[in-house]
């Protein structure tokens, strides 16, 4: 067992845990906090994704107490009270939400992208969420979203209708 | 239930809508059956078989169960009690043999996962390893060993199936229409082939996750990610032999499904765990390599078509041999070798037809639904198929395909009339071939070849799909008005992703003349406290719910107008209602808000008239019958849902690397209730089938050892397969008995995709391909004529089959 103390979205937590639970675990388990998904356990699809001192990590590959005196968010972190984000109001107009279950990791992919990147292309985008696996939407709606966030969407996606 | 209805007299009802259920998604709120911890909770794991068929000689269990904080542990040995959805096949552990690799042996409920894990890794089984039958044409070989030896003893579904004891062949689906031999000597030419898919994986991003807790009194309660909670339900009622009433099943939100959750899986197992740890509710979340090899895949097919074709391009006759592979037991895949079946030639006239689809059981991965219901595994053969023909007569094949497609008048596979109001697939092919330019480069695709070197191709493919389901299956809508004249609606889908619970929220605001902004559906579905739904399946929930949403609108309004025509002492044929009240027509401002009455009305004295306001809708499908099982003959489709896809490819010649450049896919929905849930359906189910074209699929080894079991050996699209350009159109033939018209499309943008991207792989560069998935060193191989690496993925040759 190792103490650990870790702020998670702003708050600051201390716990005591075994040493081989991962950040993943930490965060579901031990703070509640079950936004954040499993998908694989083996950081292969990035359901799991937070960010830890400003980087997207896959939280199944950390080790909670790696992440001791870490600053860690996650997709609780980025809706204020009540209110969404602006980006996740934008998943939501896009449509880029099926399941649900990769939209946490993949908000907090797009996060760490827009702060290194804030105009992201086309491909710079499916480059930024290439390690999040998503099997409902195909992705199209995704980079939409994130377009519009930017201010770079021309002309929202459209479903041609014929009668 | 079709209003011969403007769209532009539509007020929620073709509109672009956010979805009911994206707030808590987005925001990380959703709850899932993995985020539930219920005080007590045990957590299990599984010992899992080694080989794909073995005798189990003993199996030892002393030091797990000695190992402290471990509360249960099972084998099959005590556990005689077999389940199954239409032939019940399979016993909740495995007992005396195994047959499939990765099959449950015994489990464990521990205190921690980790005490779980060390206990399973402590089980010692003792196993003699048996031949295993790998291949559905072997399987289906007088020699070959019996998966289930004692076929002839199972319960099944007997209406429907067809199983053949003292074979592999789990069911037998027979199709008979016009005169086969004739057909074939009026045909010009004769074109014959053989074409091969692998199983696959279904990959929700929630893997399978069940919790049970059993009570005494046999009183159960089972928290579960399956599509079915009603079937869950009655399966497990089924095989334990309990009253319905002792078990409730409770479905919160599901993280994908794509049939791979349609029908019963851990929720048994936990069951029994939980029974034997004196009640204590026990969770088993599957591990990703637990999705791929313990829980079900789609099936493997080979499809033989031998079709006679006349100089005029018309289809004359076609017999069809499907093999489907079952795997080890029979789950959906004997109804998906039935669905198949009767839709098995596509959307196009056969006027004399002959189909014979076996379920073969193998050593394997067992096969259940899958996106498409089979419809993406025939397809691949059929449109494949299409443009050997066309070749073969010469024929451009968008035009082969036009001459033959289903049209007012055609008759179906099973006999079926087809009117003006079934769909028109015609057009979707027409809109397909002018999304992409068919037939023709543009100047800017002429330059592009150019600067790349590589060639660029097209192709067209046309599909359909109708659900698959009992002709009788029934559903119901109950809606209740608020205090405040909200209405919160409950009916017992499961919202797995597809948007359709906002899309029957959007029907019943239509017909309310509500906004969609007064309706709360409730999301998780409880069998105990909301109404009957058979399962979540087939593309049947939009149709089938949304008409009894519908009626339970009808059904609330006329209650409302009731009480309302007695306080405002007129007719109710005289009423009319906005979003807040209902109104005398001819005096518009006589009239009393729904929140006065919503709970029941009170006098100014206290008096009370009325009730809370309750609707209820049912709705049955409307004169399906089951096929003959001897001719195929009957009317199983609810309602066709016709498609097309126009696919853009470009391949270097020398390599046989390729880019899919542009997917065009056109839908006859009847109408597009919410437009960004259809487009959403029609991009990510095309990707999914590009990922069954490009990459997916199941390796084994020549043992029946599963080699590819996570997303390194296993991949499925990225961000970054996406092609440069996807168009979703809609043609709106609306749907008689649809609501406002509307049928189902969440499956159809799968189907047909791999063939498309064969075909266009075809027309750029020749390589001649049948089986599936199309990797780029098969394209390679296929331009050179070579023979494919030889595993189960690709055991067919490739290329050398003209």
């Amino acid at each position: 067992m190792k103490t650990i103390k870790v702020f998670v979205n702003g708050e600051r937590y201390t716990r005591n845990i075994p040493e081989h639970i991962t950040l993943l675990r930490f965060i579901r388990d031990e703070l509640g906090l079950i936004g954040t998904k499993e998908g694989c356990g083996a950081g292969e699809c990035g359901a799991c994704t937070v960010t830890m001192n400003g980087r997207a990590v896959n939280s199944c590959m950390v080790l909670a107490v790696e992440a001791d005196g870490a600053r860690i968010e996650t997709v609780e972190g980025e809706t204020a009270s009540t209110k969404p984000s602006k980006l996740q109001e934008l998943f939501e107009e896009h449509h880029a939400v099926q399941c649900g279950f990769c939209t946490a990791g993949m908000i907090m992919s797009i996060k760490e992208l827009l702060k290194n990147n804030p105009k992201p292309s086309v491909e710079e985008i499916k480059q930024g969420i290439e390690g999040n696996l998503c099997r409902c939407t195909g992705y199209q709606q995704i980079v939409e979203a994130v377009l519009d966030y930017t201010g770079q969407l021309e002309s929202p996606g459209e479903l041609k209708i014929v009668r | 239930m079709l209003d011969e209805l403007k769209s532009d007299a539509l007020k929620v009802v073709g509109k672009e809508k956010k979805r009911v259920d994206t707030l808590d998604k987005v925001t990380g709120r959703t709850y899932y059956t993995g985020d539930i911890r219920l005080p007590g909770m045990l957590h299990a794991k599984v010992k899992r078989s080694p080989h794909a068929r073995a005798r189990i000689i003993r199996i030892d269990t002393s030091k797990a169960e000695k190992l402290d904080g471990v509360r249960a542990v099972v084998t099959g040995e005590e556990l005689d009690i077999r389940v199954g959805l239409y032939v019940v096949d399979k016993y909740i552990l495995a007992r005396k043999v195994v047959r499939h690799f990765g099959e449950a042996v015994a489990a464990v409920a521990a205190d921690t996962i980790e005490i779980a894990q060390k206990a399973v890794d402590l089980i010692e089984v003792e196993y003699e390893p048996l031949p295993a039958v790998l291949d559905p044409v072997v399987a289906y070989g007088k020699k070959a060993p019996l998966v289930h030896p004692e076929l002839g003893s199972y319960e099944y579904v007997k209406a429907v199936f067809t199983p053949v004891p003292g074979t592999n062949i789990a069911n037998h689906t027979k199709l008979r229409k016009g005169e086969i031999k004739k057909g074939f000597a009026e045909s010009d030419f004769i074109v014959e082939r053989e074409y091969t898919n692998p199983s696959v994986q279904h990959v929700p991003m929630e893997t399978h996750v069940s919790i049970a807790r059993w009570l005494a009194g046999d009183q159960i309660t089972i928290w579960t990610s399956a599509q079915s909670p009603f079937t869950v339900r009655n399966l497990f009622c089924y095989s334990f032999k309990l009253s319905h009433k002792n078990v409730r099943v409770i479905v919160p939100n599901i993280g994908g499904a794509f049939g791979g959750k349609a029908g019963i899986h851990l929720e048994p197992l936990v069951a029994v765990l939980s029974k034997k740890a004196g009640g204590r509710p026990v969770r088993l979340v599957a591990t990703r390599e637990e999705e791929f090899s313990m829980l079900p895949c789609r099936s493997a097919l080979t499809y033989r078509i031998k079709t006679g074709v006349t100089k005029d391009g018309k289809i004359a006759a076609q017999k069809m041999t499907m093999f489907w592979d079952s795997g080890a037991y029979a789950d959906y895949a004997v109804n998906v070798t039935r669905a198949s079946g009767y839709s098995g030639a596509g959307p196009y006239e056969i006027p004399n037809a002959w189909l014979d689809a076996y379920t073969m059981y193998t050593n394997k991965s067992f096969g259940t639904a899958y996106r498409g219901f089979g419809h993406v595994e025939f397809s691949w053969g059929i449109e494949r198929h299409m443009d050997l023909c066309a070749q073969t007569i010469k024929m451009d094949p968008y035009e082969f395909r036009r001459r033959n497609t289903l049209k007012p008048g055609s008759i179906t596979l099973t006999g079926e009339e087809i009117n003006r109001n079934t769909g028109n697939v015609t057009r979707c092919l027409d809109e397909a071939a002018k999304a992409i330019g068919y037939g023709k480069l543009s100047a800017k695709e002429k330059a592009r070849q150019k600067r790349t070197g590589m060639k660029i191709g097209k192709a067209v493919v046309a599909l359909h799909k109708a659900p698959a389901m009992p002709p009788f299956t029934g559903t119901v809508v109950i809606l209740r008005m608020n205090e405040d004249g909200t209405v919160t609606a409950n009916f017992s889908l499961t919202e797995v992703g597809a948007g359709t619970y906002t899309s029957v929220a959007q029907i019943i605001a239509e017909r309310l003349k509500f906004p969609l902004e007064k309706i709360k559906v409730s999301i998780d579905t409880d069998t105990e406290h909301d109404p009957y739904d058979w399962q979540t399946v087939a593309s049947k929930g939009l149709l089938l719910t949304g008409n009894a949403g519908i009626l339970a609108a009808e059904d609330l309004l006329s209650k409302a107008y009731e009480v309302a025509g007695q306080i405002l002492r007129a007719k109710t044929c005289d009423l009319d209602n906005d979003d807040e009240k209902i109104f005398v027509r001819h005096h518009p401002k006589h009239s009393i808000t729904f929140r006065q009455i919503a709970v029941g009305y009170a006098y100014s004295d206290g008096n009370g008239i009325g009730g809370p306001l309750v609707g209820v809708g049912r709705y049955i499908a409307q004169g399906l019958t089951n096929i003959d099982k001897e001719t195929g003959q009957g009317n199983p489709a609810l309602a066709w849902t016709y498609g097309a896809h126009g696919l853009i490819v470009e391949v270097d010649s020398n390599t046989g690397e390729y880019n899919v450049l542009k997917v065009a896919s056109v839908f006859d929905v009847g109408r597009a209730v919410n437009p960004r849930s259809v487009r959403g359906q029609a991009i990510g189910g095309m990707i999914q089938g590009l990922g069954t074209a490009m990459c997916e699929g199941y390796i084994y080894d020549k043992e029946g050892r599963l080699l590819n079991i996570n997303f390194t050996d296993n991949k499925i699209p990225t961000a970054l397969d996406v092609p440069e350009e996807i168009e979703s159109i809609v043609v709106e033939t609306p749907q008689i008995d649809g609501p406002y018209g509307a049928r189902g499309v969440g499956e159809h943008s799968m189907i047909a995709v791999c063939a498309a991207l064969g075909n266009a792989i075809q027309n750029a560069v020749g390589a001649d391909i049948s089986h599936m998935p199309i990797r780029q060193e098969d394209v390679w191989r296929a331009l050179k004529n070579k023979s494919s690496i030889d595993n189960f993925i690709t055991r067919c040759s490739v290329g050398c089959r003209r």
